[in-house]
């Protein structure tokens, strides 16, 4: 299935807007994304493991923590959308990392 | 909202307002309902400039504008109410102007503070709805609280290079915006300043959606964004629509809130006072410095750690080794010989120079104050960006 990358995270996907991957809920499919591109991991989940406050995971146009989460099951035909929270586009000359 | 009756429309204003006059959706007693809403947008920025001409073209009778802020010649690429002859102004003063202009029947509030925890409250009460037009994650969350304290919808928009969101947030039976994101994104995880810059119009397009649900608000027609989310891929022009729930744990809209009163937002998002600037730690070069040391034809290596986009604006003839690929391409630089590292503004190189310190390299410095700096006060034909 279809995983979209929201704009801030792209550059750490390659710069890809959208990513094949495969897994039966959406933690196997999140866990194989972050384990093709590292640099992602940081940004979806805390050091203990949880996914970020500030980031929201959907399949299709559905919440996962309306459904079961990261063991919501996905299937082939199903997106699952990475929608971080935006504030502006502000010219920042700083790498903040 | 209840229309009051002394309210009417004088002849003028029929002519103005006859395109939607004659439309069932609006009629007469729409256009009242226009007249009679008193609409704040917080910032007359990106997203407030459009929403903003465009609910004084639709004829709401009262727009509050809150801004403290000048116009720049950088807002010009998208902020349209405001024009070249308005650089140095205040954006408040330019925006009613524009605003009286496009309809002078319209009462333009102007507003110049920084909205706070002090202020929010008092402020947002005088006003049916609320726009929030903001650029940064403490306001974002300020006008939320507010709004759902005092009761009035938030028409949410938000941008990010070329993607957007819109909503309609803290209405009574809807979700607010701790229902959506509980915590703000804490400010080291802000993606880098090269990766930062709008799409010029993409302020313009998620701008006028809020104005649009706005007047859907105030006429009570259509199917308003409360409990979903539009979101604007621009450069693929594709719309997405996400379900957006109240959560019944929500702190602030639930029927457990916790929060009562406005909070020190700063605080809750991680940013304690000004963020000291990170030049200070590592050695540095003056612009001046560089230029005497250049003109001499001292053997100098001149780093560039901005990306190509920026290079092709302007550049000192540096070696071009954006930041983001240092540490994988650090063997192409030789130790031996002195460096001095820039960047636009001197921040992003500092990180370049501390980097290189600490894998070994001890002849590194930092331009201070990027080629901005060199731009001010060495080569004044240099563009500045």
């Amino acid at each position: 299935m279809k995983i979209l990358i929201p704009t801030p995270l792209r550059q750490y996907a390659d710069k890809q807007a959208a990513i094949d991957i495969n897994g039966a809920t959406v933690g196997e499919a999140l866990g194989n994304l972050t384990s093709r591109y590292g640099d992602l991991r940081k940004h979806l989940y805390t050091d203990d493991g949880k996914l970020r406050a500030f980031v929201n995971v959907y399949v299709n146009d559905e919440d996962i923590r309306y459904l079961s989460k990261e063991q919501t099951p996905v299937k082939q035909g199903d997106t699952i959308a990475i929608v971080p929270s935006i504030a502006g586009g502000v010219f920042v000359d700083c790498v903040i990392e | 909202m209840a229309v009051d009756n002394k309210i009417t429309l004088n002849n003028d204003e029929v002519l103005r307002y006859s395109r939607h006059l004659i439309m069932p959706e609006v009629g007469m007693e729409g256009q009242l309902k226009l007249k009679a809403a008193k609409v704040l947008t917080i910032g007359a920025g990106g997203l407030g400039s459009p929403l903003a001409m465009y609910l004084a073209a639709a004829g709401v009778g009262t727009i509050g504008v809150v801004d403290f802020d000048v116009v720049d010649f950088t807002n010009l690429q998208r902020q349209i109410i405001h024009g070249t002859s308005d650089v140095g102004r205040k954006k408040l003063d330019s925006a009613a102007e524009t605003l009286k202009e496009i309809n002078p029947f319209v009462d333009v509030r102007k507003f110049e503070l920084r909205l706070s925890s002090d202020n929010a409250l008092e402020l947002f009460r005088e006003f049916d709805i609320v726009v929030d037009g903001t650029d940064n994650f403490p306001t974002r969350y300020l006008v939320n609280d507010a709004c759902v304290l005092t009761g009035k919808p938030n028409v949410y928009g938000s941008i990010f290079r070329f993607e957007g969101q819109a909503s309609v947030l803290a209405t009574p039976q809807g979700p607010c915006y701790r229902c959506w994101y509980p915590e703000p994104p804490p400010p080291g995880l802000v993606p880098s300043c090269a990766e930062g810059g709008v799409l010029g119009i993409l302020p313009g397009l998620v701008g006028v959606i809020q104005a649009t649900e706005t007047v859907k608000l105030i006429l009570g027609k259509g199917d308003p964004l409360i409990g979903r989310v539009l979101l604007v891929d621009a450069l693929g022009m594709k719309f997405r629509e996400l379900k957006l729930r109240k959560d019944p744990n929500c702190p602030v809209c639930g029927p457990n809130r916790t929060i009562t009163r406005l909070i020190d937002y700063q605080q809750f998002c991680g940013i304690r006072g000004e963020e000291a600037p990170v030049t200070t730690t590592v050695p540095e070069m003056t612009v001046e410095e560089l230029k005497r040391r250049l003109d001499a034809k001292e053997d100098l290596f001149v780093l560039d750690v901005r990306e190509p986009h920026e290079y092709q604006i302007c550049n000192l003839n540096g070696y071009l080794l954006p930041l983001g690929d240092l540490p994988k391409r650090v063997h192409e630089l030789d130790s031996s010989r002195e460096i001095v590292a820039h960047c636009r503004s001197g921040v992003r190189s500092a990180k370049a120079v501390d980097f290189l310190r600490q894998a070994g390299f001890k002849k590194v410095k930092n331009l201070a104050g990027g080629i901005l700096a060199w731009a001010d006060k060495i080569d004044p034909k240099m563009p500045k960006y």
